[in-house]
């Protein structure tokens, strides 16, 4: 445990950040002193640039960086986007205000003096920006104070410290207990927990199903779930318990290519914010299901499989190409799922009976400790 | 009636006495109808002689019936078409006279709303009666001659005559006499002044409609001392008459005046871009004024008549052909009555038919015609000669344009003359493009120039900035000088236009579409004979070879225009650039400024980065001087032939004499609309304006004083003295609130 927190990032005070963003400033005036073209080396974020790391098992971000000019008239807009953002993420610093991207959109967002032409025209231009610094300046989202949507609940033998709150998630009702985006310790502390492992769910349906069936008292689990592609908050939550309470991550998600991505998101990390994998990414994590052979093992009729189409066989070829699903029990895995030409939702264990995945499924995969990893 | 001035006018006074009908294959005026038929009787024997007085007969009601029967094919389908076809067929007969008697036209139109038996007028847009008057300054007509022109349907014909000739867009003014006639009761007013006679005739006058025949209601005579204008009564109206030569005809109707698409004022329009040579002045019934300045002081060649190309007859045709020649001998016929057929051709065509060269033409009947047509459109005759062609070449199509349409780049292409089914024809482009304010559009980004403080645009919300004007261009067709106005979509040239690639000359286009952007596409098509898709004359043909010339005629004004665009964009994006620079450093400098909490001297920040960014754009600007010489920016120093382009320092290319000479201005300088002092001019207080004007008859280009404020319009003088204006003033006494101040808008 001791280990695993020195791996963190140290977090970084106000003063630190604000000295980073000033930076940006003064970079602008000393090339200007010296006749030179202000510039900002942003590194790019894209698949050409991350790498997997196999020793570390996270993917990570290349050393690639592209220049932002000013006086080029391809990036000379988003240069002095880039400056105005900047500028925004001060003042939150300087007000000691939390905010979301939308406010930083609305925040930066003004006509050009004598023009007709906007500093910003939607909030796509201002959204990578923000990603654009907090990866130059190896800031935190959390650091920076800007917050993604809350989008995660959680229930389990947990206590947290929310905001000065004590919050018992043994008894937030059904809905559970929202997972912020920002989880850090300090804005989210854990004061306590009991549970024997964690349980990520990938939709809300079992989610509920579990929590009225209180899975997680028999079995003594945390419940999460972020509603689809796990949000930065609940991935966050999640790395933490395992890492300071070491306790073993599964992920279950449905029987289809876009089931296998988010898994491999939580546990390798994603290509968008490869940068973030440090932090993120869970390489421990299991996938416990639905894989390719539980229909049968589980026995799941065909009639309630759906035929893959067209986009969902490219998605999958397109998974099987990823580094880092090279390990055989992978590539069997999505092979057997293109052979069957057909994918599962977790819904259709209901097909048994409505309690089948508290009751059966779930406890016989525990039990016969039957994931991929 | 057009070919009658054909026959009479030519040259003024001296107009030989025509025998009406000798070239007109479908006149009724022939021998056996004057003959008074016999009294009715239940019982007679049937014989020959009655059947043909009957068929006589029949044809005689037939011209009356016609009209009545079938106005849409002559044009006056609805009240808003007639009003259009009226000022149409006078306008084409004024150009027609006074190009054939080489005097360069000057034209008034002048649309009034009619008087309403006392009572007060109804405004224009709900007035349902007009009084079309036209003037101009043509050879003028011979007396006798008067009632014929004005008031006899089918008189005369180029039907039959290969020539290039406005005609074929209705059966002329005499149709817009009967259908005033018709809707109304109100005669044809007409006065005419021949040079060297003093005499003015002022003529009112209707036609028969059973026997085909004008007839006089009044006539007036007036002398004119030379140079002094005289006072005339004209249609119940006092006028003055000014002009050595010319005619003037007043035709009241049932109309509908409509602005816009398919006005009067876009005909005139589309005419004096057509006709460069002419100067016309159109007077709407609301009393704005628009002129419509000489661009081009040469008159087009006259073009001469050709023979029928053997390809290009129908077998009907050759019969009657066949059937009017004056030769004795078939060979004889085929080489004296086709062109391009020598004797030994003729002997040849003959022997190939299996016929008798020394056979009668007028026994040619049956199989044997056949048999000749078949050999003839085998045999190998060279193309017809093109010069009988009279296109409007590639400075008067640029001078029409100039003079007429505000726009950035104009430029002309006439392609040399080619030849379909037997026919000559010559395709003409032009294309202006811009909106004349030096904005190239289309193609580069919106451009942001730079505004003062006070007037910053209101700043845009989301979503917003996607708007962008998507206007198309408009295409402006003719044949033999007249504008198409109608069934754009039916024409070949329009669709060659939809069908020509735009994209690659740096125009927006969608599929299937026209060119998009300030643009304005001129077709002519010159012709002996113009190939309409059907009888309301408006659409040309989808021929091959005419498709193919309209496609290289386009293509060919297309890439210059491509290359000035390229040209523009490429001097406008180093503007942009370095405005682009300018307008961020203001913002990165403050916002540096706040990071920084205030420590900091925005100013001088931006100093710096300012000095920056000229060095950046300057370096790079020099080097692009540099390059001109050579490399990519030669192709675009390039001098595009057949151009003119506007620059900040004025036009440049090739512009029109006139216009270098300063002797026309452009709509680019000063917009040609003004509003006429209509109400001054008219009445009792007119009489300075009138003399004024009187004092430079013809075509005087300096008697504009009434103009002289309007920032140095070149206005033609008004014609016909006060004749409308008097008819404005004296019949209703009112005409004030044409004074609105409204500026007529050339797009």
């Amino acid at each position: 445990m001791v280990a695993t927190r020195q791996m963190r990032p140290r977090r970084r005070t106000s003063a630190e950040v604000q000295k980073l963003l000033e930076g940006l400033a003064d970079s602008v005036v000393t090339a200007a002193r010296n006749g030179e073209v202000p510039s900002f080396d942003i590194p790019v974020r894209t698949l050409s640039n991350v790498s997997f790391n196999k020793k570390k098992r996270i993917i990570e971000l290349g050393k690639n960086t592209t220049e932002r000019r000013f006086f080029d008239l391809g990036t000379a807009k988003k240069f002095m986007q880039t400056v105005l953002v900047a500028d925004a993420l001060m003042s939150l610093q300087r007000e000691q205000v939390t905010t979301s991207l939308r406010e930083i959109y609305y925040r930066t967002k003004h006509t050009i003096k004598g023009t007709s032409e906007n500093t910003f025209d939607d909030q796509d231009e201002s959204d990578p920006i923000i990603e654009d610094l907090e990866v130059t300046l190896s800031l935190l989202r959390e650091e920076l104070r800007v917050r993604a949507k809350s989008w995660g609940t959680i229930i389990g033998p947990i206590t947290l410290v929310d905001a000065g709150d004590t919050v018992d998630c043994t008894r937030q009702g059904i809905g559970g207990k929202t997972v912020p985006s920002i989880v850090e310790p300090g804005y989210v502390d854990i004061k306590r927990c009991t549970a024997d492992f964690v349980l990520m769910v990938e939709k809300d349906t079992q989610f509920s199903r579990l929590s009225e069936d209180k899975f997680w008292k028999r079995h003594n689990c945390i419940l999460l779930t972020g509603n689809g592609q796990a949000p930065r908050g609940v991935r966050r939550l999640a790395r933490r318990l395992h890492d300071e309470w070491n306790l073993p991550v599964y992920v279950l998600m449905d029987n289809d290519p876009w089931g296998y991505y988010i898994y491999s998101v939580i546990k390798q990390g994603s290509i968008s914010l490869a940068f973030e994998s440090q932090r993120l990414a869970i390489p421990d994590a299991k996938f416990i299901g639905l894989s390719s052979a539980d229909p049968e093992k589980y026995g799941l009729p065909r009639n309630v499989g759906i035929k893959l189409n067209d986009t969902d066989i490219r998605r999958a070829r397109e998974v099987a190409g990823y580094e880092w699903f090279q390990k055989k029990e992978w590539q069997d895995e999505i092979k057997q799922m293109l052979r069957s030409g057909l994918k599962y939702e977790l819904d259709a264990l209901a097909h048994k009976n409505f309690r089948f995945l508290t009751t059966d499924y779930l406890p016989r995969k525990l039990k016969e400790k039957d994931w991929l990893d | 009636m057009r070919d009658l001035r054909d026959k009479t006018a030519a040259g003024g006074a001296a107009a030989a006495a025509v025998s009406p009908g000798a070239d007109a294959g479908i006149t009724p005026a022939r021998g056996g109808r004057s003959e008074v038929p016999p009294p009715p009787s239940r019982i007679r024997r049937p014989d020959g002689r009655i059947a043909h007085e009957m068929a006589a007969r029949q044809r005689d009601i037939s011209v009356a019936e016609f009209f009545q029967k079938n106005r849409h094919l002559l044009g006056f389908d609805s009240p808003r078409k007639a009003l259009l076809t009226a000022v149409k067929e006078a306008v084409d007969n004024s150009l027609d006279a006074c190009e054939e008697a080489g005097i360069l036209p000057d034209i008034e139109v002048r649309i009034d709303v009619a008087a309403n038996n006392g009572g007060p007028l109804p405004p224009p847009s709900q007035a349902d009666r007009f009084v079309v008057t036209v003037t101009d300054n043509g050879p003028g007509i011979p007396k006798k001659n008067i009632g014929k022109v004005f008031a006899k349907l089918l008189y005369g014909s180029k039907f039959h005559r290969l020539r290039m000739s406005r005609g074929q867009q209705g059966i002329g003014i005499s149709a817009a006499g009967m259908y005033g006639q018709l809707t109304t009761g109100k005669p044809t007013c007409v006065v005419t002044k021949i040079a060297g006679d003093p005499v003015v005739h002022v003529i009112e006058l209707s036609i028969d409609a059973k026997r085909n025949e004008p007839v006089e209601h009044e006539t007036r005579q007036y002398r004119m001392e030379p140079g002094k204008p005289v006072e005339i009564s004209f249609d119940h109206r006092k006028a003055v008459w000014a002009l050595e030569h010319g005619t003037c005809v007043s035709i009241e109707l049932v109309g509908k005046f409509q602005k816009g698409r398919g006005s009067v004022e876009e005909y005139l329009e589309l005419t004096a871009i057509a006709n460069p040579h002419a100067a016309i002045t159109y007077v709407a019934p609301d009393g704005e004024k628009r002129v419509f300045p000489r661009g081009d002081d040469r008159l087009p060649d006259p073009p001469r008549e050709i023979k029928p190309h053997p390809k290009g007859i129908e077998l009907g045709t050759l019969l009657k052909m066949a059937q009017d020649t004056k030769s004795h001998w078939l060979s004889g016929f085929l080489s004296s009555d086709f062109c391009r057929i020598s004797p030994r051709l003729a002997e040849e065509i003959c022997k190939a038919a299996g016929l008798n060269p020394r056979m009668r033409p007028r026994d040619l009947v049956g199989q044997d015609a056949e048999a000749l047509y078949k050999a003839l459109q085998n045999a190998k005759v060279i193309s017809p000669p093109t010069d009988c062609l009279s296109p409007i070449g590639e400075k008067a199509i640029l001078a029409g344009l100039v003079k007429t349409i505000k726009a950035d780049f104009y430029t002309a292409v006439s392609r040399p003359p080619k030849v379909y089914r037997g026919n000559p024809f010559a395709i003409e482009v032009g294309i202006a493009y811009g909106k004349g304010d030096g904005d190239a559009g289309g193609g580069a980004e919106t451009t942001q120039p730079e505004l003062l403080e006070e007037d910053a645009p209101e700043a845009r919300a989301e979503g917003e900035e996607d708007e962008e004007e998507t206007e198309l261009a408009r295409v402006i067709r003719f044949a033999n000088r007249v504008p198409l106005i109608y069934q754009q979509s039916a024409c070949a040239m329009y669709k060659t236009v939809l069908k020509t690639n735009w994209r690659q000359y740096g125009v927006a286009q969608s599929r299937g579409a026209p060119p998009q952007g300030p643009m304005t596409i001129f077709i002519h098509m010159a012709s002996v004979w113009v190939p309409f898709t059907s009888e309301a004359k408006e659409a040309v043909a989808e021929y091959d070879e005419i498709v193919d010339e309209v496609k290289l005629a386009l293509r060919e004004c297309g890439r210059r225009l491509g290359i000035w665009m390229r040209k523009r964009q490429h001097a406008r994006a180093e503007i942009e650039r370095r405005s682009t620079f300018q307008r961020y450093i203001e913002e990165v400098a403050e916002a540096c400024k706040r990071i920084k909490s205030g420590k900091l001297d925005a100013e001088r920040l931006k100093k710096m980065l300012e000095k920056i960014a000229e060095k950046v754009t300057g370096g790079e600007e020099t080097d692009r001087i540099l390059n001109a010489g050579r490399g990519p920016g030669a192709e675009e120093e390039e001098r595009l032939e057949h151009s003119v382009e506007r620059t900040a320092e004025g036009l440049k290319g090739e512009v029109p004499a006139m216009l270098a000479a300063g002797m026309m201005a452009t709509v680019g300088d000063a917009e040609t609309s003004v509003v006429e002092e209509t109400a001054s001019a008219g009445g009792n207080a007119g009489a300075a304006s009138r003399t004024d004007r009187g004092a430079s008859p013809g075509r005087g280009r300096g008697g504009a004083g009434a103009h002289a404020g309007r920032s140095g319009t070149a206005v033609q003088p008004c014609l016909f003295g006060g004749a409308g204006q008097s008819a404005m003033g004296g019949a209703t006494g009112k005409a004030q609130k044409g004074q609105s101040g409204k500026r007529l808008r050339n797009r």
